[in-house]
């Protein structure tokens, strides 16, 4: 599949309504700091969706006015900085308030303007605006659940029972300088969230630990992931193309490491996508069933910890302690693997795996990773980073514990 | 410290007090309003430099892309810490301290009416700074992770996940806000009781009216954040889940609650600073207020607005359609008190005989700056184009507009115009024009960028971010580096006024009008001993 890469220098707004300059006192600022060419925008990004595009219009009328009240109010003190200084010889007035009918006429008038961009210009398409916003339901297509959590997003649709988690792709070098950073440096990821064109994505938020939020600029949808509840919003994008944006709620240390990318396709393109997620997925929870050797878990565990684990509990299994303890040496990971009878004992390490720590960023991954996953990741804690229990826990084992 | 603006004891009432200690016992017993006033404002100078310090690193950091000085869990540290030492380090104490120097004076009493109290109210200060940096330097001795890295806002559940940085804000927070009430308390009595005879309510100075309903608000929202982060701590600590969602609690009360005081807290701020502008206005128009009483109904106003708009800080939380519409009108409504005020402004210099000195100066720069605060506020208050806003560095250049220049740029206007009458010292006027201009070309330099990074799609409290935002930092990051350094000449232009200069008269500016300029340059130690009548 080929999917166009929307324009990012793209100033036009949409098709039948033109951006306004509400940025011209700050040009000859920056335009003098800067030779041409340099990339900077003084505006949203092109929106994709009617919400988007509602949002950008309204934002531009908005900037407008108040660009003109900025400009009246101030030309006026300015002429009146101008005229009335002590250097020009007035002698200054003693009045205190407005004195007869004509002034208290002139000094109403800006009220009554006041009133009225408020809650007429202003306060009648904002309304409008909030019920668009707020209509998630009405003539849905589609719903996507999109869960947050430190510092990764899982998209999960309910009507074909597909789910993956979607990570920062960027690699660490870029971050540290090591390496040239790529086109959309911070802003990949290795799973993006695909969704159809033109059909009406109602979209269910929430998270498994602190609060998120789900922001795609383009989209015009922002809204907070809240742990223990469901918010919602909708999108319904025009065009196929990538969209990308980031979480935008201080979540912990790897809050700026946690980038949304949609990928827009066709519906037939979609269809396609979903049959060949849904058999991906069939493959993967039938090689649940299977054994597998030491080794196969071993490299796939590997794999599971760096886009998993490695966040806080590092590379090198060492930790940034106390927030985020070292595997290496780790009480937890070094206990037995069950009892005796097979069960699940608490505070182990397939207990912690799975169910997690209330109150710290450790999540229940049980909830998130797939059997194998989770069997690989754990036979693979424990027999790295100088950890040596030399034993191993088959996916089958993690489906019959759930 | 030098005794001019102080407190002078051999010469007007030695032998009234028996025991004067002096050196540092002085400073730590003195109940002088002025002695107390003085080290408000120096402790907020200092905590002004250490928040502008942490500033600094953090805008170092976003010079380019990529993480080139910290991680990302010591750059969180400093955004939310960088934060609470400027309200509640820098801004507050400052606010008081005008009040501690000034309202007695403009209101003809001798002192503030609970000295005592007065003076522990300031030395809960700096135990609580102390309390809020000591994580910082624990964490280099290997004890704990650092100070509080939620942001300035302790949103559960993030903060309940955080390490002993966040008790220790706790804490902090909790005395801070003692000293506060207590504060607050102080003045309110102050204003209803020790006024000189003839002085009537509507005869206060606007000043004076602008720090009543401060204190008010102070009073009504600092208990409210108190019972918010004691909650936050018993769920940390006590197994309570106030916050916690699994155990039958709610993330988003820990917003309600936090926001019923963070948004008056932004007019705690203001108020001060709107009931200055008036004075300075006026002098340097030398011509009177214009609608003082319109000014004064406003102040309430806003005061009364200010408690009932709380969730527009959070309306990306998913809150229902009619409290959305509620919450987006009734901050609109805001505009119109607060155009009243812009337009008395306005109208106090129309026609007067203006003269530009450096008080003057920063009072322009304040209405002009603070106005792109206002209008940028009023299209933040529309709930879709929030949707977009929200989070991202638009709102971070918003509420350094209101709180920069409302704030900070309202405090040196007022330093400048009273700092003569405090030391009996003409203040150099060719540096505090030189200051302000500096302050206000970089900080415009500093802040319109991030207006274009937030509309961009930037997210705010990010250590790093993606290339299409590299240039707008880097400027932004230059702006900030000559703000900050420009600061030196405004506190080099304090030491030097306090340490000398040209003598000034009782009454320091041509066109001041008010009870406070009858008393000498600098003012006797018991500010009225025979309180004046006023007609």
């Amino acid at each position: 599949m080929e999917y166009r890469e929307t324009p990012r220098h793209a100033l036009a707004a949409s098709p039948r309504r033109t951006p306004l300059p509400a940025w011209l006192p700050a040009l000859a600022l920056t335009v003098v700091a800067f030779p041409a060419g340099a990339e900077m925008r003084f505006n949203f990004p092109e929106p994709a969706t009617p919400m988007a595009r509602e949002t950008l219009h309204m934002h531009n009328e908005f900037m407008l006015i108040i660009t003109a009240l900025f400009v009246v109010v101030f030309a006026i003190m300015v002429y009146s900085m101008v005229k009335h200084r002590k250097s020009q010889g007035v002698e200054p007035a003693k009045f205190t308030g407005p004195t007869g009918k004509l002034q208290w006429f002139w000094v109403l008038v800006p009220f009554a303007m006041l009133l009225f961009i408020d809650f007429i210009l202003m306060g009648i398409p904002a309304f409008h605006a909030v019920i668009e916003m707020e209509d998630t339901q009405t003539k849905a297509d589609m719903v996507l659940k999109v869960t947050g959590m430190q510092w990764k997003w899982q998209y999960e649709y309910p009507d074909s029972g597909i789910k993956y988690i979607s990570t920062l792709a960027t690699p660490r070098d870029q971050i540290d300088n090591k390496a040239a950073k790529g086109e959309h440096y911070l802003l990949e990821v290795d799973n993006p969230l695909v969704l159809p064109v033109g059909k009406k994505v109602r979209v269910l938020i929430t998270s498994t630990d602190v609060i998120h939020t789900w922001w795609v600029p383009q989209f015009g949808a922002k809204r907070d992931a809240i742990p223990g509840f469901l918010r919602e919003t909708w999108v319904k994008i025009d065009q196929p193309g990538i969209y990308r944006g980031q979480c935008a709620e201080l979540c912990g240390k790897d809050h700026g490491f946690m980038p949304v990318v949609v990928q827009a396709v066709t519906e037939p393109e979609y269809a396609a996508w979903v049959e060949k997620k849904k058999a991906e997925q069939a493959a993967a929870a039938n090689s649940a069933d299977r054994a597998w050797s030491k080794e196969e878990l071993m490299a796939k565990g590997k794999q599971v910890y760096a886009t998993i684990c490695a966040a806080c509990h590092q590379p090198n299994g060492q930790g940034l302690p106390p927030a985020f303890p070292a595997l290496a040496g780790s009480k937890v990971v070094n206990t037995p693997l069950l009892s005796m009878d097979g069960k699940l004992v608490p505070d182990t390490h397939v207990y912690r795996v799975m169910n997690g720590k209330p109150g710290t960023a450790m999540q229940a991954f049980k909830t998130t990773l797939s059997d194998v996953d989770l069997a690989a990741v754990i036979t693979f804690e424990r027999n790295s980073f100088g950890n040596a229990q030399g034993d191993m826990i088959q996916p089958a084992q993690i489906k019959a514990l759930r | 410290m030098n005794t001019a603006i102080t407190h002078n004891g051999q010469q007007d009432h030695a032998g009234d007090h028996g025991y004067q200690p002096s050196g540092f016992l002085r400073w730590l017993t003195t109940t002088n309003h002025k002695d107390i006033g003085t080290m408000y404002m120096t402790f907020s100078l200092v905590m002004f430099f250490l928040g502008g310090l942490m500033i600094l690193l953090v805008r170092a950091e976003l010079f380019q892309p990529g993480l080139q000085f910290f991680k990302p869990e010591f750059f969180n540290q400093l955004i939310g810490n960088h934060a609470l030492i400027m309200i509640f380090g820098a801004l507050m104490p400052a606010a008081t301290g005008f009040a501690n120097w000034q309202i007695p004076l403009m209101i003809g009493a001798p002192d503030m009416a609970l000295p005592r109290l007065n003076n522990w109210g300031f030395w809960l200060l700096p135990p609580a700074a102390m309390m809020l940096t000591l994580p910082f330097v624990l964490e280099l001795f290997g004890v704990g992770d650092g100070a509080l890295a939620t942001g300035w806002t302790f949103y559960a559940p993030l903060s309940v996940q955080g390490g002993i940085g966040v008790d220790f804000a706790i804490f902090a927070v909790h005395i801070l806000g003692i000293s506060s009430i207590m504060g607050s308390i102080n003045i309110i009595v102050t204003i209803f009781n020790m006024r000189a005879p003839g002085m009537t309510m509507m005869k206060l100075p606007l000043f004076v009216w602008g720090w009543l309903i401060t204190a008010f608000l102070l009073v009504i929202t600092l208990p409210v954040l108190a019972g918010a982060v004691t909650m936050l701590l018993t769920d940390r600590h006590f197994g309570t889940h106030f916050f916690n969602a699994a155990g039958g609690g709610d993330p988003i009360l820990f917003q309600h609650l936090f926001w019923f005081f963070g948004h008056p807290e932004v007019y705690i701020l203001l108020l001060p600073v709107w009931g200055l502008m008036p004075h300075v206005l006026s002098t340097f128009s030398r011509k009177p207020t214009y609608g003082y009483k319109a000014q004064v109904y406003s102040f309430i106003a806003i005061g009364v607005l200010s408690l009932v708009v709380w969730a527009h800080h959070f309306f990306t939380a998913g809150l229902p359609v009619p409290a959305l519409l509620y919450f987006m009108y009734s901050t609109m409504s805001i505009s119109l008190p607060l155009a009243v005020l812009f337009f008395c402004w306005i109208a106090t210099m129309w026609r007067g005989a203006m003269t530009f000195e450096t008080p003057m100066l920063f009072a322009v720069g304040f209405i002009v700056l603070f106005g792109i605060a206002g209008l940028t506020g009023l299209v933040l208050a529309d709930v879709a184009a929030d949707a977009q806003y929200h989070h991202s560095y638009f709102v971070v250049a918003h509420f350094h507009y209101a709180l920069f220049t409302g704030g900070i740029m309202g405090v040196m206007t007022g330093v400048y115009y009273w700092l003569p009458k405090w030391t009996g010292h003409m203040y150099n006027e060719k540096l505090g024009k030189l200051h302000f201009w500096l302050t206000a070309l970089s900080f415009n330099l500093t802040f319109m960028p991030q207006f274009f990074l937030g509309l961009a799609g930037m997210p705010r409290r990010i250590p790093d971010y993606a290339l299409q935002f590299a240039e707008f930092n880097a400027l932004s990051t230059i702006g900030a580096f000559i703000l900050g350094f420009s600061q030196l000449l405004f506190a080099w232009n304090i030491w030097r006024c306090i340490h000398g200069g040209e003598k000034v008269p009782a009454k320091v500016w041509e066109g001041a009008e008010g009870l406070e300029w009858q008393l000498s340059s600098p003012p006797p130690h018991h500010s009225w001993e025979t309180q004046p009548t006023v007609h």
